[in-house]
């Protein structure tokens, strides 16, 4: 279903860490219902405001009965500031459900999330629960963890690490992943740390798929500013061809 | 929902437009992107992804670089060629309604040829030819800057299609009047300005430019007045239609460009502001004439040159 513009209003807003926020909002009738791994263009400010674009932020979780959605986002520059500086009762326009989401699969599988990267993981995780694949997270942060709760609601086991080491194991998620005990392992966070991760799962013949991240100005796939250069195939474009993507799109076949 | 009103019927190069509105190459796809979001019927045309012959990969590095009114760019005309665009892009881009401009770039007066031949054997409505891509080293702005040398490109490409040929214009050409004229009469049919201007970012972190090209192509509100002023100029100068572009935002801005003269508009930047940009600056557009009762959009097309 093509991307759709909607105006949604904001129920809660709260930050969850340092220049971290989530950002709950009920969406209105008709709208389009997202997948997990999906994103929306946000925008609360007007067409003749700064900054210019509108800001692509993931799907963190989807409640179908109560049809809100909710965003965990860093802030960043402008546009974040904006989205964090917004009330509860205020409109949020939105632009989506963009993208194409993640693939369920497998009997069981691992998320893998890097900082802000976690976002896109916890609605997958409460899918592959759902559907029954035993799930666990490996969540990384520099120092302070956030909404760690809410994949332990879903998720068999949670492992935590910090760069600091102020909380669980001090180091990497890569660490702590060993890929071949899952059927699919999904990645979403910093490059170097989704690069290392996905060539380990690669290697080890898993499953892998990431979600990428990219600046972009439609988000709609028309503009091409977010185009991703692949190992051999054809460039893509990480809004309409992604944002996730099989591993071995960019990292071949592994280490 | 409510019909498109006569009143905003356009014409261009004697083709009919249900409006004069039409969605800017490099920032509307080619049209389905916008399919579930925008209301077609509220656009003239669509102005797809320039096109080269062969089909190109696009530039490295950074591509979008945001400012305080607008947008930098360097995609690098990134595009699946003009066969793969005919055989699998034109016969959606066609069904979405609003005629169908093809804008076709090129890196030699040879590709710009071989690109139009085809074009010309397709079911589109326009060859917009984009002479003024910033964002290529070869061809584009090179034919952009210099009169002549745009004289020769519109001429050679004149002779391969008799579709209504539009040549869009780079405001980095060095008289915009000199070379409107130029393309004229080399046989455009119409022309098509403003494209981005030259521009540039440097990330002080790094100590380098942004852009791997360095410099990459300004859009957005940032140029509107500028673009308003060179189209003005130009509709003063030629006595073929004139597309009006550069950073137009709102039904105002579409209103002034054709109190400048432009028989028609085109919207780019805005697109990615408010992907309904289009449609609400066609409605906008519509309401603002009703209130005023102005019936078409011939009563104020170059209004603004009546100076007393």
């Amino acid at each position: 279903m093509p991307a759709q513009n909607c105006e949604a209003v904001v129920l809660e807003n709260s930050m969850q860490a340092a220049d971290i926020y989530l950002l709950k909002a009920g969406l209105p009738a008709g709208a389009a219902a997202p997948r997990a791994g999906q994103f929306y263009m946000l925008r609360c400010w007007g067409p003749d405001e700064a900054p210019l674009l509108s800001r692509p932020i993931s799907v963190h979780e989807y409640d179908g009965e109560k049809r809100t959605v909710s965003f965990l986002y860093q802030v960043k520059g402008r546009g974040t500031r904006r989205l964090a500086a917004l009330e509860p009762g205020s409109a949020l326009a939105l632009t989506g459900p963009a993208g194409n989401g993640f693939l369920l699969e497998g009997a069981t599988a691992v998320v893998v999330g890097g900082g802000i990267g976690t976002a896109p993981l916890l609605q997958l995780a409460k899918d592959l629960a759902r559907a029954g694949v035993v799930t666990d997270a490996i969540l990384g942060f520099r120092d302070e963890p956030y909404r760690v709760e809410a994949f332990r609601a879903v998720c068999r086991h949670v492992e935590v690490a910090t760069d600091t080491g102020s909380v669980g194991h001090k180091g990497f998620v890569t660490d702590l992943l060993v890929p071949g005990h899952y059927d699919t392992v999904y990645i979403c966070g910093p490059e170097v740390m989704m690069e290392k991760a996905a060539r380990m799962a690669l290697g080890a013949g898993v499953r892998t798929y990431v979600s990428k991240e990219a600046k972009m100005a439609c988000g709609l796939g028309a503009c091409l500013g977010c185009t991703c250069r692949t190992g051999e195939g054809a460039p893509v474009s990480v809004c309409k061809d992604g944002p996730v993507f099989e591993g071995g799109v960019f990292y071949g076949s592994g280490t | 929902m409510a019909a498109v009103p006569e009143r905003l019927a356009a014409q261009l190069c004697g083709v009919p437009l249900a409006t004069p509105v039409i969605g800017a190459s490099g920032t509307y796809g080619f049209g389905g992107e916008y399919a579930g979001i925008v209301d077609m019927a509220w656009l003239g045309a669509i102005s797809g992804k320039g096109l080269t012959l062969e089909g190109k990969a696009g530039n490295e590095g950074e591509r979008l670089y945001e400012t305080p009114a607008g947008l930098i760019n360097s995609i690098g005309l990134q595009n699946p060629g003009v066969e793969h665009f005919i055989r699998r892009e034109l016969p959606a881009m066609r069904a979405l309604g609003p005629k169908v401009m093809a804008n076709l770039g090129g890196s030699t007066i040879d590709t710009y040829e071989q690109g139009a031949a085809l074009l010309d054997k397709a079911d589109v409505d326009f060859i917009e030819l984009n002479i003024s891509c910033p964002n290529v080293k070869a061809g584009g702005i090179a034919y952009g800057v210099k009169a002549d040398s745009a004289r020769q490109v519109v001429a050679r490409v004149r002779k391969c299609t008799a579709k209504p040929l539009i040549v869009k214009l780079s405001p980095n050409a060095e008289n915009i009047v000199d070379m409107a004229l130029a393309c004229q009469e080399a046989g455009a049919d119409g022309l098509s300005l403003v494209n981005t201007f030259q521009a540039m970012a440097i990330d002080i972190e790094r100590r380098r430019p942004v852009f791997s090209n360095v410099f990459a192509g300004l859009s957005g509100p940032a140029i509107m007045p500028i673009a308003l002023r060179m189209v003005y100029q130009v509709c003063a100068a030629v006595t073929v239609p004139v597309v009006g572009l550069g950073g137009i935002a709102s039904a105002g801005d579409a209103l002034a460009f054709i109190m400048a003269g432009a028989a028609a508009v085109q919207v780019g930047a805005a697109n990615f502001v408010n992907p309904r940009a289009c449609e609400d600056i066609a409605r906008g557009m519509a309401d603002w004439m009703e209130r005023r009762g102005v019936e078409s959009l011939d009563e104020i097309r170059g209004c603004a040159h009546q100076l007393s």
